[in-house]
């Protein structure tokens, strides 16, 4: 115990006890030396001839984005137009799916927890599974295009709502619930009136933080053939055209501004 | 009316809640329930409407057997026991009305509470019994912008829409300054005598369970140890209810002395005999 007495017989008291101390010792040594360790274990298996004129080669590839093909950007809006339309319906798609799953994952709205696992199960795999991944597999079964798209982001999205939203689910007051079902309401009318609107805050900001998200998960799905602007960036990069490269980031980077601005507005407004 | 015998309940845990409890409630009596904290008040009355389920024992409401109902019954039988609570349980992001409508939620089917279409008689009475409690000027706004004694009322007009027969009230002054816990019991107690409702409250004020009910039953440890008038209700019978205190002094006169202690000594020299004087009677 921290508390000890001293020789004159008053208590002293220390945060820890000497052995929860040295153990704390042991314990940082511990993680430094691995640290170091795995510092090492990086360097010798690095070629530094690359790595010597790394600043030479990055300062080759900006040379060769600027200045920016600046007419590139008229082929480009349709491409952005689609990326943003991937970004919105997947995430209402996900949205919907990840509902009904959140109120079934969490402890005290599960009807049977069998039910529970099996809806943790869905969390869980949607969420382990990168969007980009996700897109993969679904231009080899659905073939390129947005609807892939759309579908990938809708599939990490579940995983995401649905884990945030039963959080809020479980950690919503009992007592407005205790209300409700003692008037006699039933089950759903209990998550209508008792649960609901005490998630509504969550849920709002979790969707539009899921959108947000999205938005720049969606600029890279054309890389594997899912639509959107990924498939302009993977062509230019193919294709060495690094002037149309750094245009395509500059739209990138001001579309992520303006949703970044219009989530934080909209999460304003709602909460 | 209402009929406990040999209820008990046991939890999960081991901990006995409740031993063999038998009480009789009949129509239209208000009866306090007292006890100290942990003694099995809340769990009692929760047993009524099972929002705990007891373990043992049976519970009537009139001809009802309500330890043995299950879905849509149990339901039917809750829409005729109104309950009060100590925190307001109101649905604090919806409206006044919402609140008080959710009353009806036993009488209405999904489709029209989640739209929000109750019948026009049902907020006819909503509207009458948000006049009857004092808030007709407050309807439209969110339960969480009133203050406590406010809330406190939509809670006994929500449960008042579910017209019932019986009144479950826990805690009800428990979070409220004591002049508006005055109110709120006066109002309880005015709207059983007009309804004929019979309520079970429970308490921790004993002075006001002596002024506003009509019968106090004492709880200790999950078994009942007094029976009787409010006027019965002695310091012995307190020290078998609550255990050893001297129950014939008030409080309050103490803190304020020791409080005046912090003060500087000539405000005290000069405050100290009036306190003393105060104390005295």
């Amino acid at each position: 115990m921290p508390v000890s007495t001293s020789s004159q017989g008053t208590p002293l008291w220390q945060r820890r006890t000497t052995r929860a101390q040295w153990l704390q010792y042991v314990a940082w040594l511990a993680g430094i030396s691995l640290f170091l360790l795995c510092w090492k274990v990086i360097s010798d298996n690095t070629m530094w001839v690359f790595v010597e004129d790394a600043g030479r080669q990055g300062s080759d590839l900006i040379s060769r984005m600027m200045p920016p093909r600046w007419e590139y950007a008229s082929v480009l809006w349709k491409p952005m137009w689609d990326t943003l339309n991937i970004a919105t319906l997947g995430t209402a798609l996900g949205i919907v799916m990840a509902f009904p799953v959140a109120f079934l994952a969490a402890r005290n709205t599960t009807p049977h927890p069998l039910v529970r696992s099996l809806a943790l199960t869905i969390i869980v795999s949607s969420r382990s599974i990168n969007s980009l991944i996700w897109a993969m597999l679904l231009v080899t079964i659905l073939g390129p295009g947005v609807l892939a798209g759309i579908i990938a982001i809708a599939l990490r999205s579940i995983g995401f709502v649905g884990k945030l939203l039963y959080e809020a689910i479980e950690e919503i007051h009992p007592t407005p619930v205790e209300a409700i079902s003692a008037t006699g309401a039933s089950r759903l009318q209990v998550m209508n009136y008792g649960v609901l609107p005490q998630i509504m805050p969550a849920f709002a900001g979790i969707s539009v933080y899921r959108w947000d998200i999205n938005i720049r998960e969606s600029t890279v799905l054309g890389l594997v053939g899912a639509g959107g602007i990924g498939l302009q960036l993977n062509a230019s990069i193919n294709s060495l055209a690094w002037n149309q490269v750094s245009v395509i980031f500059v739209m990138i980077f001001a579309t992520v501004l303006v949703s970044e601005w219009v989530s934080a507005r909209v999460r304003h407004a709602i909460i | 009316m209402l009929t406990l015998t040999g209820v008990g309940k046991r939890y999960p845990t081991g901990d006995r809640a409740l031993t063999d409890i038998e009480l009789s409630l009949p129509k239209g009596q208000v009866m306090a329930l007292i006890g100290p904290s942990g003694a099995g008040k809340s769990t009692l009355i929760r047993c009524v409407n099972r929002l705990v389920e007891p373990t043992q024992g049976s519970i009537r409401l009139e001809n009802t057997e309500l330890t043995k109902l299950s879905g849509s019954r149990l339901r039917h039988a809750r829409r005729s026991m109104g309950m009060i609570f100590q925190e307001y349980a109101l649905v604090d992001r919806l409206t006044v009305m919402e609140n008080v409508l959710s009353g009806q939620l036993g009488y209405v089917g999904f489709w029209r509470s989640f739209l929000r279409r109750y019948p026009k008689e049902a907020v006819a009475e909503a509207f009458r019994l948000l006049e009857r409690v004092g808030l007709p000027h407050a309807i439209d706004k969110r339960a969480d912008a009133l203050s406590g004694g406010q809330r406190q009322r939509v809670g006994i007009a929500r449960a008042l829409l579910q017209s019932p027969k019986l009144l479950l009230v826990d805690e009800p002054t428990a979070s409220l300054d004591p002049k508006t816990s005055r109110q709120i019991m006066r109002l309880i107690r005015e709207l059983c005598a007009e309804r004929e409702l019979a309520a079970i409250i429970n308490i921790h004020d004993v002075a006001l369970a002596k002024q506003f009910a009509d019968r106090i039953v004492g709880l200790r440890a999950g078994e009942i140890v007094f029976d009787g008038q409010p006027s019965e209700l002695t310091s012995e019978i307190l020290t078998t209810i609550y255990g050893e205190e001297d129950w014939d002094t008030t409080p309050e006169p103490a803190e304020e002395k020791s409080e005046d202690a912090f003060q500087p000594t000539a405000y005290t020299a000069h405050a100290m005999p009036t306190m003393v004087a105060g104390g005295a009677l």
